[in-house]
Order: structure tokens, then sequence, then C-alpha cells
């Protein structure tokens, strides 16, 4: 499969946004670090990977396919309560109770994502909130199968591989979410640089070019919202299993409102934004509500208009150069 | 000969107004056909209905015989229509190599293949930098769209339309703003372009539409008003009355 040389220089430049970056390895040798290294901080760490799978997921729908969404936390939602209900009533097995999340946040992804295909990112936004309430609502009447707002529990979830038993320390529950993350990460990398994730990213830059050159955008936001709504479903699924419990406001507006202000913090469109801005979105409420309980939204309001207004680069650069102004900086 | 895309009475209104009207319009396998008409004449209107942009009121869009009058702009590129912008209309954020890696991949039904790297497919490769030697556009491959010259990205613009490899190829003002000293590329690009694409020209410069084109249709509030060679049209007194009289600013 030789080519010739322009061509071969052609190919690597072609390839060239897959390939990955030293930062890239550090950022995945610090989050397995942290297995070993944080084994008492591992209940606030599993929560940072099952958030962060959530808005990673935010992020193929908001950063590659540009559609704008308030009612994400459906899908979460949905997969939540499809692992709680895989392991109540089928098996307790946990991978088996993640493709049954997946596979019923895809479901609705898919049936919901035709409802976005229209109108502007206003109609996007009060239709993908209009259908998260409309779950969130039914999930609450439904109580003979969800529990209501008394919460779904009676779980019992079976050891990871039929091996590690989950234990109240964490240690299993980070392990299985962080592994879960990695390969859905992996998975999703290798489809934003393939030429189908390449044509999503195009159609989200300018629709009406992709159309031009032949390519079909609805079906391709259809795929990419599916595809991003089974990945919101693992990622209620895993808070499901990691928790052996679901309450209603796994469907509830603030975590479609939470998972946005964790991509605006970390960044749309490279991957990784999403982790980032869980990892820091879990600590900071983690700190914060700890402090000051009932002041958690202020801090987080506060943090949202100053990263809007003064732009996250350029807030990046001024705490730059702050902390070079500190004692001890160089 | 045989009309590789002919309309068959298209009409189109837009509330009361009449922006085409009643368009009967043949264009020949291996064409050089401009079409030409004063500010308002419904030439954009025209070709938003031929792209599909626009549904017709009345009428019907033959593309080498078939009826394609109902299909999705996107479907029609993959019948062989594509199409220039007036105004450019490129992914700012991909690199030429990467739009016109885009368009190719799409025509090769890449757009089903989520798990190979973008590029992993000699034929794509091959082909994209031979329509990049094409359009002249090598020495800028892999410079991002937004920050290349003017005329470069006019010249994208061409080549990622006939990455799709049309049949019929529509070129909408494509030396609009561009700078003289870059025309000649451009011009000649155009002038190059194989006989087995058809092309139509829309255009307002009256250099460029007597110096490529072959027949010349000339559309006036929304119908055709005159049809010919380029040396019928630009003899006929009426479309110098009503065109060329009046657009030499243009």
């Amino acid at each position: 499969m030789s080519l010739p040389e322009p061509a071969a220089d052609a190919a690597r430049l072609l390839g060239r946004r897959a390939r990955i970056r030293p930062a890239e390895w550090l950022f995945w040798a610090l989050a397995f670090a942290a297995l070993f290294l944080l084994p008492e901080r591992h209940l606030i760490l599993n929560s940072i990977a099952v958030q962060a799978l959530f808005a990673l997921s935010y992020d193929l729908v908001l950063g590659f396919a540009g559609i704008v969404s308030l009612g994400h936390a459906a899908f979460f939602g949905v997969g939540a309560y499809a692992a709680g209900l895989m392991t109540k009533f089928v098996t307790g097995d946990p991978l088996l109770g993640l493709a049954a999340a997946g596979l019923a946040g895809g479901v609705v992804g898919f049936a919901s994502s035709f409802l976005l295909l229209r109108g502007s990112d206003l109609t996007r936004l009060m239709v993908s909130l209009g259908v998260a309430l409309i779950l969130a609502e039914i999930a609450n009447k439904a109580a003979w199968l969800t529990g209501g707002t008394d919460g779904f529990s009676g779980m019992a979830v079976g050891p990871v591989l039929g091996r590690y038993a989950f234990d109240i320390f964490g240690h299993v529950a980070f392990a299985y979410s962080l592994c879960v993350l990695f390969v859905l990460f992996v998975l999703a990398r290798i489809v934003v640089h393939s030429p189908f994730g390449l044509s999503v990213t195009a159609l989200h830059h300018n629709p009406l070019r992709a159309r031009a050159v032949g390519v079909p955008v609805n079906r391709r936001l259809v795929a990419m919202y599916t595809f991003a709504a089974i990945y919101a479903g693992i990622a209620g699924g895993l808070l499901a299993q990691t928790t052996q419990f679901v309450s209603l406001d796994v469907l509830d507006f603030n975590r479609s409102a939470d998972v946005l202000l964790m991509l605006v913090i970390g960044g749309t469109g490279y991957l990784y934004g999403g982790m980032i801005g869980a990892a820091l979105f879990v600590l900071a409420q983690d700190q914060l509500a700890s402090l000051t309980p009932q002041y958690w939204h202020f801090w987080i309001g506060l943090a949202l208009v100053v990263l809007t207004l003064v732009g996250r680069e350029r807030f990046a650069k001024r705490l730059g150069a702050f902390a070079r102004l500190l004692p001890g900086a160089r | 000969m045989a009309a590789v895309l002919e309309t068959i009475g298209l009409t189109r209104h837009f509330g009361g107004l009449v922006a085409t009207n009643a368009v009967s319009f043949r264009l020949e396998q291996g064409a050089r056909h401009a079409l030409i008409g004063p500010n308002g004449a419904g030439k954009t209107t025209f070709i938003n209905l031929l792209t599909g942009v626009l549904s017709p009121s009345e009428g019907k869009i033959l593309l080498e015989g078939a009826d394609v009058t109902t299909l999705q702009p996107d479907a029609r590129v993959r019948r062989g229509l594509a199409r220039t912008f007036q105004i450019n209309q490129l992914f700012a954020g991909l690199t030429p190599l990467e739009t016109i890696g885009l368009a190719v991949s799409e025509r090769l039904g890449g757009g089903a293949d989520w798990w190979r790297r973008f590029g992993a497919r000699p034929a794509l490769v091959t082909e994209a930098i031979g329509i990049a030697e094409r359009f002249r556009l090598t020495d800028v491959l892999d410079r991002k769209t937004a920050e290349l010259p003017y005329g470069k990205q006019r010249l994208l613009e061409i080549a990622v339309a006939f990455a799709c490899r049309p049949r019929v190829l529509l070129l909408d003002e494509p030396a609009a703003g561009v700078p003289e000293a870059e025309r000649h590329d451009l011009l000649a690009t155009v002038a190059a372009l194989p006989r087995d694409v058809s092309v139509l020209l829309i255009e307002h410069d009256m250099d460029l539409v007597f110096s490529f084109a072959e027949r010349i249709s000339v559309l006036v509030q929304g119908a055709l008003f005159r049809e010919g060679t380029a040396a019928e049209v630009a003899a006929d007194p009426a479309v110098r009355a009503v065109y060329l009289g009046e657009g030499d600013d243009a």
C-alpha cells in the first residue's frame, strides 16, 4: 500500500487530527494513577468518572454535532432506571446492566432526535427540555416501577466480570467506571476522527456546504445524537450500579444544566473538555458545598459569568499572569 | 444532443411575486452555458430550485432524464449536480485537503465509515491530491481555510464542488470579488474543466461570460428572455437594451 510521495504526505496530513498528543497520555496516566494513589478519594472520583462520561456524551452532541440541548438528563435518567430494572428483575451482571442502560438511552435518543432536526437553537433547547420534563414526570407518576420520590432501591449488583464485588469504599466502583469511561472515550475518539466524524464536524461548521457536497445532514445528526444518547444512558447506568440506587434527580433539569456548565468550563469539541469540566465541577461542588452548603450555586454562578464574559482562554492567561506574580513563582 | 439537465415549466411564487416564471431550460451534454440577467432577474431563485434549496410551485427538473424535482439537495449532489456559491461557503476550520477529502469521501460512501481514520483510504488521498493539483491548491493544502487568500478560497469553492465528480456543475459568480492578480488562476482552471462536466455559469462579469460560454440564456423578471449562441446574444439589440446597456458597471 505504498503511495507516491505527495499522496503519502497528504495521507499524513489527513491523519494529523487523529494523532495522539503527549498531554493525552498524561491525562489518562493521571486518571489511572488515582486508582492507586488516592484510595481514600475513590467515592468522589467515581462520581467524577460518571459525570465525565455524561459530559463526554454531551460534547458529542454540542461540541461536534452543534446541537444545543437542555434535556440531556433524559438519556442519563432512562439509562439509570434501565440499569436498575435490569439488575432487579433480570440479572445482576453489571456489564449486561450497562448494555440495557445504553440501549434505553439510545432508543429514547433516536426517537427524540427527529424532533431536533428542524428549527433554531431556541427550538432545540425548548424541545429537548420538554422531552426531559415529560420523562421526569412519567418516572414520578410510575412509582410502581421506579419507586417515585422514594427512589428505586433493592438492586443487588453482582461482581464485575463475576470477580470484583462492589465495596463501600468505592474502590471497585471507581476502577469499573474509569475503565468504562476509558473504553468509551477511545471509541468516541475513533468515531470523531473517522470520515463519519469529520462529516459531522463539517456540517456543524457549515450545513449549507455540507449538503452541497452530498452529506445527508439529517441522517448524520440522528446518528450522532443517538450515539451520544447511548453514552449518556451508560453514564446513568454506571451511577445506578455504583450507588445501588436511582432517585428521581437522574432526570432532573439541574442535571441537564450542570452538564452544560461542565462543558462550558472545560471547552467543547475536543473530547477532553467535558471530562476536565466534570472533574473541576464535582471537586468545586464538593469543596464549596462543605464550606458554604447553601451558597454553592452562588459560586458556580459567579464562575460561569466570569468564564463566559472573559472567555476561557483569556481567563487562563490572566490566571497564569497572576500566578507568576505570586511569591515563590519564577 | 441529449440534455443533461432540463427544466420544464419551472415556476416559483413568493406570495404574489413570481420569482421564476415557467422556465423551460436545457443544458446540453458537455455544455459551456451561461445564465445572465439584470439584478433581480431571478437567477438566484433559479439556482436554488435547481439545487433543491427551494421547491418549485410548479414544473419539473430532470437530471439525466430522471425526475429529481422532489429530491433533497444532498441527494441531488449524489446524483451528479454540484454547485459553487457566490459567497464562499467553506468549512473555516478545515484545511483545503480535508475539505476536498470530505467531498471525495462522501462520494465514495465514506459517511458510513466510522471506524477508520479519515485519510486511511489510499483511493481517497490520491484523488484529493489530484483535485488539489488541478485547482492549484497544493501550496496551501494544510492551511486553515479561513486563513487562505481570497482567490485561493474561490478556487477551493470550485474544487470542492468538482470533487463531487458532478455531471453538471453550477458556477455561481466564481470570479466575484477576486482581485486582479489572482484572477488569472481562477479563469484558467474554469476554462480547463473537463468536457465530461457540463457547466452552467451564472455571472455578472461579461468578460468572463463571453470568454467562457458557448451558449447564453438571458433571464429577465423570472422568465427566459432570449437564448442562443454567445454571438447571437451579444448581437441582440433587445438583450443590449435590457441588460448590457445598464449592466456595464455591475
